[in-house]
């Protein structure tokens, strides 16, 4: 049993760690989180050179990791540092691809964006409740639906869309302007669009796909619960400093047992979180892997919630301002809940597991 | 034991009800209704509407041109204006200054400035707590030195709510320095145009611009402007306070947020069924509805105990926290229900692009996130928990 990282995933968070603390101070971050195009291509650039996208995809497809721990390991520096560029978004792509012969190196290195369109207005989670539809035309496809919150698509090349052909969910492609979309940033930072499909022409990338972007997902909600560990030691961090700065009634805040006891609350459930992350990693690969993740991240949505208000509430005022950091790590944590399946559908997952055994 | 409310107070229900169908603007009710600031202008509006009709200073006797309400009409008013979306009147000038100054002032000062307060001359705003002194608030350094007939003031105040909208300021200030903390502060007001006061913006969590710091450098302010005796303003900060708690429960905003919540959740469907038909979502609705229903109730409880003593007891401050709590809650499930559809950023952009988001929920993520500020100010729960425990519990 060892859960120490390997040398060369520590090797890949300390200089992924020290790249984003020397070029992703707070301020940058939040000049670049919160207006178009809501991430700072230069960066987005040098990650890539960096190789983060690499880490996240086996060798055999010309990556240099794709483990859980590589996922978990890139997205914790990225919580920690709250940064707001797409990754996610390629990660997901990047996994849907690996079950077809696409060659990955555009996006690997980072010149060929895409973002992939799952949730729908009426069906934000439930790949099931699908509704828009694949229809053919010619020797092509066209594509009829809506497809809400689609991050990264502002800024994409290409589109990956869930559509419905009859029964089977296929993956299709659309050029990154194809549709009418709606760009807008996000309450916690980075950019995300509404598309409007109507007969719009695409390509198939992959028929009966279900399996395949189950998969996906899955590798998404991972990278998910790590970037909110990551996040939420931050921001535990910045709120424990602040307990032991802040003086009122002539002692430090800390020294009060009614926030004494929170604060190890909150610290114990970040520990329980982190370890639920750390089994979902492990379990990637594993037939079960769907119930762990499902697990890790309903964990994860409460404890962010937790963590979030908590940290706001025992820092006082200053933690409702947009210039104390604090107030954007609430944000995001609060924020991460709603992606990929929130806390409560995921609790339906694993009852659904339970149930069936 | 009769939980009804009488013929008079039905009645009485039954006339608020009609004035706010037939007075109340429908673009104010509906930019409430969004969750989206309301401008001055709207706010001075509907203020103009209430005084017309002599409703506006629901805690002033009516020898000062208050309504003399008892407490249960107060609590009808406040269910009555949730229901039909009306903003809550500010609570700076009217239901905090107002009370203090009827207290406290001199004739000339009751004379001068209730009536400014009531028809829109004055816009108040609150400048108690510093960054050195939050939940600690006797802990305040803004000096005040007497120099002839003047009080000169320097130091700063911060979290001045509204304040960019205000003519005035009303602050504690310390006058003794050498007193033991509570005993060297008074109570004063300043014009904001007074030389040497400056105010700049702070930016909140969700991106508007609500609060605000002020700064004080060799400010000269007449000392008739100060409310009280010199040295006692402590007192008068306290008795401000138990009347800021006084309906601070917000059960008819709760009551109205959860009605909203139950349409939400009948009309949006997720992962092929209505919200509402979702177990786990009806759960966290139905436990909700269970809280509230009992703060109704504990809330009438201590409106008749109020009306009954005259004076709201320490156990206003349990009904705040609770209040919170709820109001809290109310905002994270409207935000849950809205899931990732929650997430844009409420920008002019997206106003009015109805094809993206239902405009009533434009706001929704940002206003759970501006919530946070309710369980913080007016003494945070923390500090209220403490006040309980010492004077409700005796521990
Ligand atoms: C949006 C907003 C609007 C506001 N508007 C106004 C206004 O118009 N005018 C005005 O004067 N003020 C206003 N305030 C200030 C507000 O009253 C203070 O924020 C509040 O008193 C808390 O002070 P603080 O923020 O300095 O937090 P601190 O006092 O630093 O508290 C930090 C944390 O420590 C806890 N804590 C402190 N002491 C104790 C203790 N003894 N035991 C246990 N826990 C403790 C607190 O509960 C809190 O969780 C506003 C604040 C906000 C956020």
């Amino acid at each position: 049993m060892d859960f120490e990282k390997t040398d060369d995933r520590r090797m890949l968070a300390d200089s992924l760690d020290r790249f984003l603390a020397d070029t992703y101070p707070i301020e940058h971050r939040n000049r670049v989180a919160y207006a178009a195009p809501f991430h700072d291509p230069e960066r987005w650039a040098e990650l890539a050179e960096l190789g983060i996208l690499h880490a996240l995809v086996p060798e055999e497809r010309g990556g240099f990791g794709g483990a859980g721990f590589d996922v978990f390991t890139v997205f914790e520096s990225l919580g920690r540092a709250l940064c707001p560029e797409p990754v996610l978004p390629a990660l997901l792509v990047l996994r849907a691809l690996m079950a077809t012969e696409a060659d990955l190196e555009p996006i690997l290195s980072g010149t060929r964006r895409y973002a992939l369109a799952v949730g729908e207005p009426d069906a934000p989670y439930d790949l099931d409740a699908i509704e828009t539809t694949a229809a053919r035309s010619g020797a092509g496809w066209t594509l009829t639906g809506r497809k809400s919150v689609v991050y990264g698509a502002q800024t994409a090349d290409a589109i990956l869309v869930v559509a419905r052909d009859g029964d089977a969910l296929g993956l299709y492609e659309i050029e990154g302007d194809a549709a009418e979309r709606i760009d807008y940033g996000l309450i916690d930072g980075g950019g995300a669009s509404d598309l409007f499909l109507d007969a719009t022409p695409a390509d198939l990338v992959l028929a009966d796909a279900e399996a395949a972007i189950r998969e996906a997902l899955d590798w998404g909600r991972l990278a998910l619960c790590a970037e909110a560990v990551g996040a939420m030691d931050a921001a535990r961090d910045m709120m424990l400093d602040y307990m032991r700065q802040r003086t009122q009634f002539g002692r430090p805040i800390g020294s009060f047992q009614a926030l004494q006891h929170r604060a190890v609350e909150m610290v114990t459930e970040i520990e329980q979180a982190r370890s639920l992350t750390i089994l979902a990693a492990a379990r990637m690969d594993d037939p079960d892997r769907a119930r762990h993740v499902s697990m890790a991240k309903n964990l994860i949505g409460r404890t962010t919630q937790l963590v979030a208000e908590e940290s706001v509430q025992m820092q006082g005022g200053i933690a409702m301002t947009w210039e104390y950091p604090a107030s954007h790590y609430a944000k995001r944590l609060t924020m991460i809940d709603t992606q990929l399946g929130d806390a409560d559908w995921h609790l339906e997952q694993v009852m659904a597991a339970l149930q069936a055994a | 034991m009769d939980l009804s409310f009488s013929p008079e107070e039905e009645a009485f229900r039954a006339e608020v009800r009609q004035f706010l169908a037939e007075e109340l603007p429908e673009d104010i009710a509906r930019r409430n209704r969004e969750g989206r600031e309301l401008e001055k202008a709207d706010m001075d509006r509907w203020h103009a509407i209430l005084n017309a009709r002599g409703w506006l200073a629901v805690t002033w006797p009516e020898e000062y041109g208050g309504t003399g309400w008892t407490p249960v009409q107060r609590h009808i008013f406040e269910e009555e204006c949730a229901r039909a979306s009306a903003p809550r009147t500010l609570s700076f000038g009217l239901a905090m200054l107002g009370p203090v100054l009827i207290k406290f002032g001199t004739e000339a000062q009751k004379a001068e400035l209730l009536p400014r307060i009531l028809d829109g001359r004055d816009w108040w705003c609150q400048g108690y707590s510093e960054p050195g002194a939050g939940s600690d608030l006797a802990g305040l350094k803004t000096r005040a030195e007497r120099d002839g007939d003047d009080y000169v003031i320097n130091g700063q105040k911060t979290w001045t709510t509204l304040g960019q909208h205000a003519n005035r300021i009303f602050c504690l200030v310390r006058t003794d320095p050498d007193a033991k903390k509570q005993a060297g502060i008074s109570f004063v007001l300043a014009d904001l145009d007074t030389p040497g006061i400056e105010m700049r913006p702070i930016r909140l969590i969700e991106g508007g611009h609500e609060v605000n710091e002020v700064f004080f450098t060799d400010a000269r302010v007449p000392v008739a402007n100060r409310v009280g005796e010199e040295n006692q303003g402590w007192t008068i900060a306290k008795y401000l306070l138990t009347h800021e708690r006084t309906n601070i429960a917000g059960v008819g905003f709760s009551i109205q947020a959860f009605e909203n919540l139950c349409a939400l959740s009948r009309k949006s469907r997720r992962n092929g069924r209505r919200m509402i038909d979702d177990p786990l979502f009806a759960a966290r609705l139905a436990r909700i509805e269970i809280d509230l229903e009992a703060m109704k109730i504990t809330n009438l409880r201590m409106l008749s105990d109020a009306t009954k003593n005259g004076q709201p007891g320490p156990e206003s401050s349990m009904l705040k926290v609770k209040g919170t709590v709820i109001r809290q809650a109310l905002n994270d499930l409207s935000r849950r229900a809205l899931g990732p559809a929650a997430a844009p950023f409420p920008s002019e952009d997206l106003e009015g692009n109805a094809a993206l988001v239902d405009p009533d929920q434009a706001a929704n993520a940002a206003r759970y996130f501006n919530n946070r500020k309710i369980s913080i100010y007016g003494g945070s729960n923390e500090i209220q928990k403490n006040i309980l425990a010492k004077t409700m519990l005796g521990l």
